[in-house]
């Protein structure tokens, strides 16, 4: 993932705070954000997550002219139903998302200092290590690590995400 | 509000329910806010038919964003400077969560007092679906 241009706006803030239920004034009142120690409106511990909004390729996020696997009239809309090859007289067609069955395994942030509205992020997305276990639940578990770094419009490291993917062999249920 | 050094020691621990019934609308309007589209989580058709689950369930990073909300609450606004967490149950609509603090350690470090914090939530039925460790800036 790269994201060249991740501005930080006082909205997003928002609806990303009611969507985690938190109420706190530190995410939406700048009068009250003034008076406090932080002296402005910051961005919720785990907000550097939606960079994906940001991710013009982000593969989670359906686009339009593209098919999605999600469902439709039929269960997927790259699975099942049509055969690729009837649709595909126009040379490749694009898909968005894949149903290989990821989970998020892990997730960790190390913060520079906290993200507030007028920040205009880039951020940058290298390989970690990758490793297998297996599990009685879930058969071979196949895990892989990502370390990104988010760097504000000086240049300078505000956040470090290290996220943890992991893909099960089976699905699993409680 | 921050926690004070001289007013905590190890093993000291905050809790709160975090969420009561989760709903599949709360899940999507995180998908919305989050940009996380997986239909994993909104699509009933989709992750029935196609990914094989029984129903959809939340995003880990919205119970992660939920546990955040405890410990801000505790730690007081930008003041965290690490947090992390493993998920390690899925967490369903229905759900009632709740999360954990528990102080694991208070150090000095450059100058300040930082405080070291071990985090788990816990479902209705005392499962956990995250755990995790947090460190804080304290006054």
């Amino acid at each position: 993932m790269a994201v060249d241009h991740f501005p930080v706006e006082a909205s997003h803030i928002l609806m990303f705070a009611r969507a985690i239920g938190d109420t706190n004034p530190i995410y939406c009142d700048e009068s009250h954000a003034a008076g406090t120690e932080v002296g402005s409106i910051i961005a919720p511990p785990t907000f550097a997550q939606a960079s994906a909004q940001f991710d013009p390729d982000y593969f989670l996020r359906p686009k339009a002219g593209q098919k999605w696997f999600g469902s439709g009239g039929t269960a997927s809309g790259i699975m099942g139903g049509e055969k690729k090859e009837a649709s595909n007289s126009e040379g490749e067609e694009k898909e968005s998302g894949s149903a290989a069955g990821g989970l998020h395994a892990e997730q960790h942030f190390t913060y520079h200092r906290h993200l507030k509205p007028g920040d205009v992020l880039t951020a940058e997305t290298k390989p970690g290590e990758s490793w297998e276990k297996e599990s009685k639940r879930a058969g071979v578990l196949k895990f892989s690590e990502s370390i990104t770094e988010y760097r504000d419009q000086s240049g300078e490291l505000v956040v470090t995400a290290r996220g943890v993917g992991v893909v099960t062999e089976k699905v699993i249920e409680q | 509000m921050s926690l004070n050094a001289s007013e905590i020691k190890v093993g000291d621990s905050y809790s709160e329910l975090i969420v009561e019934d989760l709903t599949r609308t709360q899940i999507v309007q995180y998908a919305g806010a989050s940009g996380d589209y997986n239909p994993v989580h909104s699509d009933e058709k989709f992750v029935t038919e196609v990914a094989g689950y029984p129903t959809v369930f939340a995003h880990g990073m919205l119970t992660m964003g939920m546990t955040g909300r405890m410990i801000t609450n505790y730690v007081g606004d930008g003041r965290l400077t690490y947090y992390g967490v493993r998920f390690v149950n899925q967490v369903w609509p229905g759900d009632t969560l709740t999360a954990r603090a528990e102080i694991a350690g208070i150090r000095e470090e450059d100058g300040e007092t930082l405080v070291d914090l071990t985090i788990s939530t816990t479902n209705q039925d005392e499962n956990f679906v995250l755990t995790g460790n947090a460190t804080a800036r304290t006054s």
